[in-house]
């Protein structure tokens, strides 16, 4: 059984007027298998969260720990996070030029399993997996991400999720952007992929429409860099009825 | 900018510095837009000449000793080439080997040869001394509808100073991929004249994988006939200082042209490229894509693009692009994208240029699917430089250059 834990982060970043504190004490404790909601304002750091799970140059963390089955995640380097079995949905996937779709794949699964995957049932799965996310087979022979719509680009994440098979997956507003078809369809292979593999889900989101179709064991309220409130599916339905408000007080407002 | 630094001018009107003896000091054209003194420290010497005015001339007294200032060679490091420049040069045939093919011939042709100086001159004093020196011209010509390849191989010019002269001609309705290899050591000045008759399709690839001391400097005239297209394609990997300037004529009314080039600097390396597009007929396409790598301390590269687009040249279509990616401090990549418009009526013109350091998001998501730093960065780089190989058409060389280019990321991951 793993187990994915975050003590007491604190996150600062640096910017044009000096360093800006973001996280001010994240608790957090995933178990594999369990679906996760952070649902938060607009600027409260969940974003910020997400990258610092992710190891993002850009957050530097002042103090706290990232736990994966005991092992300190914030001594890993990025890649080193990912062959551990973590895993970030990003909400802009960036292009990378030159590099096709089948190509960037083969190269992540390789790094990640540490060998080659076996030629003929990759490339089965590979199709399987597109054709399960509605994606054309073109799809394959594309740079990664470039020219795609937001919709592709958030199907291409899921892709790589299903392909990859992370122990954790972390998804940074994968909902953002997407009509409600997308929606769907995104949503569904976050599914096929638990069921699959049994992962543990971070799901962080502004509102409450993804939770339709992905369901959270528990949801967690994100206010100025920690968690506010936390409960079971019943606080996403509050949160959809009353919003942020009640969370936000005067002088944060801005 | 750190170390690295990028240049970038671009004008809708050019005023380039001319290095002309024959040209004297003009006054400022009155209410011309955007003209204006260079700041250079030429007291206000403006020279005002389009680009197809240039000074040009087979005879290498008739240029003044190179100093290093004057607009053709302000980027490049002439001190360490006066040989050829200034020195007199070993004109006499070299070993060529060239894999069989037919259709096209491969000889060696008089000075006499019919065909020489009508693909364009010499415009500085290097190609000036090789036109000069030469005792007879390498003739490469292509004829047959069908599609070949052939290979030209110089491996053994060795380090003595030397001058030479190629022609390569595709006759009316021919079709072929010509590659000219360069291996091993030279100090090399010369000039390749492409003539391409009614509507052929060639295609040459310049392909520089020179030892580390080379010196090569070359210029590329290319006329091209009615109807015809020329594909051209510059591949600078090896060498110390390499210098290959392709100049296109679109002479006939429908010539189409696709410059490539690739480029990869590693420390110490001076790579350059002075291209130059004259749109000298109606309905005539062009489209310059350079792209160069730089790595190391003093890898330098130096992109010069110019465009004219004549008054006779109505409804061509042009553009013109430069990207570097610098991947360590201590390099310098030079970008000056010139264009010239002499018609209004014109489908299109552009240009873009773009030098810049690895995008690190692009690291990060690579990284984030536990691909290593220098894995990712191998395939960025790949990715980047892949687009200029895929367009040159010729697979067994494609293959190839693959594999060169991966050569030169792992002899970068050493140092």
């Amino acid at each position: 059984m793993s187990v994915l834990e975050i003590k007491d982060l604190h996150v600062s970043v640096e910017t044009d007027q000096g360093t800006k504190q973001i996280l001010r004490g994240v608790n957090l404790t995933i178990n594999e298998g369990e679906i996760h909601a952070i649902m938060g304002p607009n600027g409260s750091g969940k974003s910020t969260l997400a990258y610092t799970i992710a190891g993002h140059p850009k957050y530097h963390v002042e103090s706290g720990s990232i736990l994966l089955d005991g092992a300190e995640v914030l001594k890993m380097t990025v890649d080193a996070r990912a062959r551990a079995g973590l895993f970030l949905a990003m909400q802009y996937p960036v292009e990378i030029p030159g590099v096709t779709v089948t190509n960037f794949l083969r190269t992540a699964k390789t790094a990640i399993e540490g060998e080659a995957p076996p030629i003929r049932t990759w490339i089965k799965d590979v199709r399987q997996a597109m054709t399960n996310l509605r994606m054309d087979k073109t799809f394959a022979e594309r740079n990664v991400n470039e020219g795609f719509s937001g919709g592709e680009k958030k199907r291409n994440e899921i892709l790589q999720l299903e392909l990859l098979k992370p122990k954790f997956a972390v998804l940074d507003e994968t909902d953002s952007g997407l009509d409600v078809d997308a929606l769907k369809i995104v949503a569904e292979g976050v599914n096929r992929a638990k069921a699959n593999t049994g992962l543990g889900l971070l799901l962080i989101t502004h509102y409450t429409r993804i939770l339709r179709y992905i369901h959270p064991d528990f949801v967690h309220v994100f206010v100025n860099g920690r968690i506010a409130e936390q409960g079971g599916p019943e606080l996403a339905d509050r949160l959809e009825d009353e919003g942020y408000d009640r969370f936000l007080v005067p002088s944060n407002v801005g | 900018m750190s170390a690295a630094s990028a240049l970038s001018k671009s004008a809708s009107k050019t005023v380039p510095e001319s290095t002309t003896p024959a040209a004297g000091p003009s006054t400022l054209p009155v209410g011309q837009h955007g003209i204006k003194e260079h700041s250079d420290g030429r007291f206000g010497y403006v020279p005002v000449q389009t680009r197809s005015d240039r000074f040009k001339s087979v005879n290498v007294a008739d240029f003044e000793a190179v100093t290093g200032r004057e607009a053709v060679w302000k980027h490049s490091p002439v001190a360490k080439f006066t040989d050829l420049t200034a020195g007199d040069l070993d004109g006499s045939r070299y070993p060529v080997e060239s894999t069989p093919s037919t259709d096209i011939t491969v000889e060696w042709v008089a000075r006499t040869d019919a065909r020489i100086g009508t693909a364009g001159l010499p415009e500085e004093r290097a190609a000036a001394n090789a036109w000069s020196a030469f005792d007879q011209a390498l003739a490469i010509t292509v004829s047959g509808e069908e599609a070949k390849e052939i290979t030209v191989t110089r491996s053994a010019l060795g380090n003595s100073a030397r001058g030479a002269h190629t022609i390569i001609e595709a006759k009316p309705f021919s079709q072929a991929t010509v590659i000219l290899h360069n291996t091993g050591d030279a100090r090399l000045s010369e000039n390749v004249e492409i003539i391409l008759g009614e509507s052929a399709n060639l295609t040459v690839v310049s392909l520089q994988e020179w030892d580390d001391s080379a010196v090569h400097l070359a210029n590329h005239f290319a006329s091209v006939g009615r109807d015809a297209r020329l594909k051209h394609v510059v591949v600078s990997l090896g060498g110390s200082i390499v210098r290959v300037n392709p100049s296109v004529r679109l002479a006939g009314p429908g010539s189409d042209t696709l410059l490539l080039g690739l480029y990869f600097a590693d420390a110490g390396q001076h790579l350059e490229q002075q291209v130059y597009v004259f749109h000298d007929a109606p309905k005539s396409r062009s489209r310059v894509n350079y792209k160069g790598a730089l790595q190391g301390q003093d890898a330098r590269t130096v992109w010069i693009g110019d465009v004219l687009i004549g008054n006779k040249a109505a409804g061509t279509d042009s553009y013109e692009q430069n990207r570097n990616l610098v991947l360590s401090e201590g390099t310098r990549a030079d970008s000056i994208p010139n264009l010239e418009i002499e018609t209004g009526d014109i489908v299109g013109a552009g240009h873009a240029s773009a030098t810049g350091r690895f995008d690190d998001e692009q690291l990060f998501y690579l990284q984030a699917r536990g691909i290593t730093e220098e894995e990712a960065r191998r395939l960025v780089v790949r990715g980047f430089l892949t687009e200029v190989v895929q367009q040159i058409g010729s697979p067994e060389l494609e293959a190839r250059l693959q594999l060169a280019i991966e050569a030169e990321l792992i002899g970068t991951d050493d140092k």
